[in-house]
């Protein structure tokens, strides 16, 4: 193993995950007012959810696969220790090298390292959210190497200095025109929004400089540990020409993202690619093992995988482990109807949408993003879609649970708790809460029964549709006289 | 003849306070499926908001009461979706470090039924031979808590397009949540104001009479929704049609008489 050097004390004070908005509620006002957000999520995050149920549904029975898939990954979790090892050796008998990170900074110092030793100057990527983690195009940019995004969506936000806001679908936040701006003062051109137009040129400016590239960033889709092999999985073909064009592949990973065995990849590349995009395989699943072996055409000359942890370890030793069986697929995301309204900015860091709102927290510290584990109404339409079950609703609980705990939940919504408990404990207490709701709530009625303005701390409701108010009686009321008469009087 | 099913209604606090016309509408179908119901007065919330705040002890003292209000229930059956999930999902890993109330939250869960489920599963009504007072056209929302329960729409659809004078269109995005999500509602208006105005349009866009809804909280979501949004669509649970029409029948049954 090839240990890095660090200063490790440093990196403590730092978060895991870069923080890029910090104002969950002001974002989340702004996204929701948003239109043509809204129509641009519903034309690309809605279909695609209902591309997964199609092609999920072509499978004999896909919950069961995913039972099966979630399965595996909790086992690989169990035992990430050995797996690690053995992927480590099965690396290394391919003739790659395998580096640990500890964190973040460490990782792209282990990238600069390597690329500055080879003499890269250019260095392209394919798409790798754990590359958005570490905040890599800014750590080479530094350190004087040249990063090149060759994922289309990648390659626009590069250009126009912006970041993701989905796992999959990086720019789903512009639409065509948006794209098309950005091309006009990059490329200098006339303005299009012509999507096939907008991507050949982008096509063509990328091929070229594929050419000049030394060195190759991937992500791991899938790491195999009894082969020592990674899967790169992508449907433009850019992740293919990054593992294979340049001198120099270096692959970089989560610490959780492995598979024991190569038996088990089938059943993740059918469940990954139907619940990403609704195919039943993505266009490029590229198996890479190690450098090229001497008498081979093509391949990179060295071959590098970088296991990151920061701060997973943390999350595996604690209840949370089944979070990190996640594979990146997005559906939970595509899925979401908080997400599908607030967008993936609003989430504030790297990781949008259901899964982001647990990593987040759980990445950072609860004091961090105090808002994501709230901002869900638990409908469960997440774990529905997870390809892996990851039971998002239950945690997302969880850590509502540990911030009560931590004193972070405000003490009055504690005490309002409290109370409310001891309110509805005893018969005679429900009764009388029952009766003063009804009646502070009636006072406040119009003629047909609306509330249009409820006091605060219920304001919120109001603010944006009308409270019914209680009716004149309450069921127990009601029901009771229907027993005395055996005769139907409900009165409004 | 058989002996007449007995089932204890769990109203769950906003049926209570907010709709006791869908708690009717609940007792009187029942008992004309032949069942014969009791409402244990004592009974109070299940604890789900406590709950689903990360409050669990507070969830716990509530959910022993309700352990005892239906010890002895032989079918316990709510109009309201998300307690019953509460309740059949919940309970037991509520209680997962009790081996005592681990126990008999278990036996509650495996007596509890939505009323949809309740009638469709063990009562396996038929509502063929009903119809409605006038024709209706229906939309369908599918609420949230019917995913823990493993339910989808379908019995529900089936239910209505099985009554006279009723017809049905799917609205888009119909499993899409309304925005309900108890606090969430209070806390997170802007968000949940965006998706309830999305389900009330979609809704509307079915030129539905009637949406149709199986939760108290989602239908005053939706409900309110419609009423700031001026869309004169009503929003109501389904016990309220079956109730309709089998009063209907009935009085026309009379009449022919
Ligand atoms: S949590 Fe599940 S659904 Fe969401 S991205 Fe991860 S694997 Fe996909």
């Amino acid at each position: 193993m090839t240990e890095a050097v660090v200063e490790p004390q440093s990196s403590r004070t730092r978060l895991s995950l870069p923080v890029f908005r910090s104002d969950f509620m002001a974002d989340a006002h702004e996204a929701s007012a948003d239109q043509r957000l809204q129509t641009a999520m519903d034309n690309s995050v809605t279909k695609r959810d209902m591309g997964r149920k199609t092609t999920l549904a072509e499978l004999p029975d896909p919950n069961a696969l995913r039972e099966l898939a979630g399965q595996i990954k909790r086992h690989t979790l169990d035992h990430l220790d050995y797996y690690l090892e053995l992927l480590e050796a099965n690396v290394k008998k391919q003739g790659g090298q395998v580096h640990f990170a500890v964190d973040s900074r460490q990782a792209n110092q282990l990238i600069v390292e390597i690329a500055k030793r080879t003499g890269s100057k250019l260095v392209v990527k394919s798409k790798s959210m754990v590359s958005e983690e570490t905040e890599l195009n800014e750590a080479l940019t530094e350190a004087g190497i040249e990063p090149l995004e060759t994922d289309l969506g990648e390659f626009i936000l590069q250009v126009d200095h912006d970041h993701p806001t989905h796992l999959v679908m990086p720019v789903v936040h512009k639409n065509a025109a948006d794209i098309g701006h950005i091309f006009e003062r990059y490329f200098k051109t006339d303005f299009t929004d012509d999507a096939q137009v907008l991507a050949e040129m982008a096509r063509v400016h990328l091929r070229h400089r594929f050419n000049e590239a030394d060195l190759g960033v991937s992500g791991v889709n899938f790491a195999v540990a009894e082969t020592g092999s990674i899967v790169v999985c992508c449907n433009e073909g850019n992740g293919r020409m990054c593992v294979s064009r340049p001198r120099i592949h270096v692959a970089l990973m989560g610490m959780e993202k492995l598979i024991p065995a190569l038996d088990d990849l089938p059943i993740f590349l059918k469940l990954l690619a139907r619940s990403a995009s609704g195919q039943s395989l993505t266009q490029y699943s590229s198996i890479v093992s190690g450098p090229r072996r001497p008498g081979e055409v093509d391949g990179p000359e060295e071959f590098h995988l970088i296991i990151m942890d920061n701060g997973r370890s943390r999350i595996l030793a604690g209840e949370y482990r089944d979070t990190l069986r996640c594979i990146r697929c997005g559906a939970c995301l595509n899925s979401c109807p908080i997400y599908r309204k607030v967008g993936g900015r609003t989430y504030g860091s790297v990781y949008p949408g259901p899964i982001g709102a647990l990593l987040t927290p759980l990445f950072n510290g609860l004091e961090q993003h105090k808002h994501l584990p709230h901002a869900s109404s638990l409908c469960g339409a997440c774990f529905e879609a997870c390809p892996v079950k990851i039971d998002i609703p239950k945690f997302l609980i969880m850590l509502r649970g540990d911030q009560v705990k931590a004193h972070i939940t405000p003490w009055t919504e504690r005490t309002i708790f409290k109370l409310w408990t001891v309110g509805l404990r005893f018969g005679w207490t429900y009764r009388l809460s029952q009766i003063a709701q009804r009646i502070g709530m009636r006072l406040l009625k119009d003629k047909q029964g609306w509330i249009k303005n409820l006091p605060p701390p219920v304001n919120g409701w109001t603010k944006q549709r009308d409270f019914p108010a209680p009716a004149k009686e309450d069921f127990r009321t009601v029901y009771k006289r229907y027993r005395q008469n055996q005769k139907p009087s409900v009165r409004r | 003849m058989l002996a007449a099913m007995r089932v204890s209604l769990f109203i769950a606090c906003l049926t209570d306070l907010f709709a006791p016309d869908v708690g009717m509408a609940v007792v009187q179908s029942l008992e004309h499926f032949g069942c014969e119901v009791d409402f244990p007065t004592a009974q109070t919330c299940c604890g789900q908001p406590a709950f689903n705040n990360g409050f669990p002890s507070d969830a716990r003292t509530l959910a022993t009461r309700m352990l005892d209000v239906f010890q002895n229930a032989d079918y316990v059956v709510t109009p309201s979706g998300s307690c019953c999930a509460m309740i059949r999902a919940h309970y037991p890993e509520l209680f997962h470090d009790d081996p005592a109330r681990y126990d008999r939250a278990v036996d509650l869960a495996a007596r509890s039924y939505e009323y949809v489920e309740f009638i469709t599963k063990i009562l396996k009504v038929d509502l063929s031979g009903l119809s409605l007072p006038e024709d209706e056209k229906f939309t369908y929302h599918y609420t949230c808590h019917l995913r823990t329960l493993g339910a989808s729409g379908a019995p529900a659809i089936a239910l209505l397009q099985q009554l006279g004078g009723a017809s049905y269109t799917e609205m888009e995005k119909a499993d899409q949540c309304c925005g309900f999500g108890g606090t969430f509602a209070i806390k997170y208006t802007d968000i949940s104001g965006a998706m309830v105005r999305d389900k009330v349009q979609c809704g509307a866009a079915t030129g539905a009479d009637t949406m149709i809804v199986n939760d108290g909280g989602c239908a005053m979501n939706i409900s309110g929704g419609c009423h700031r949004q001026g869309v004169p669509m009503k929003v109501r649970h389904i016990s309220q049609i079956i109730a309709a029409a089998i009063e209907h029948s009935a009085s026309k049954a009379k009449g022919a008489a």
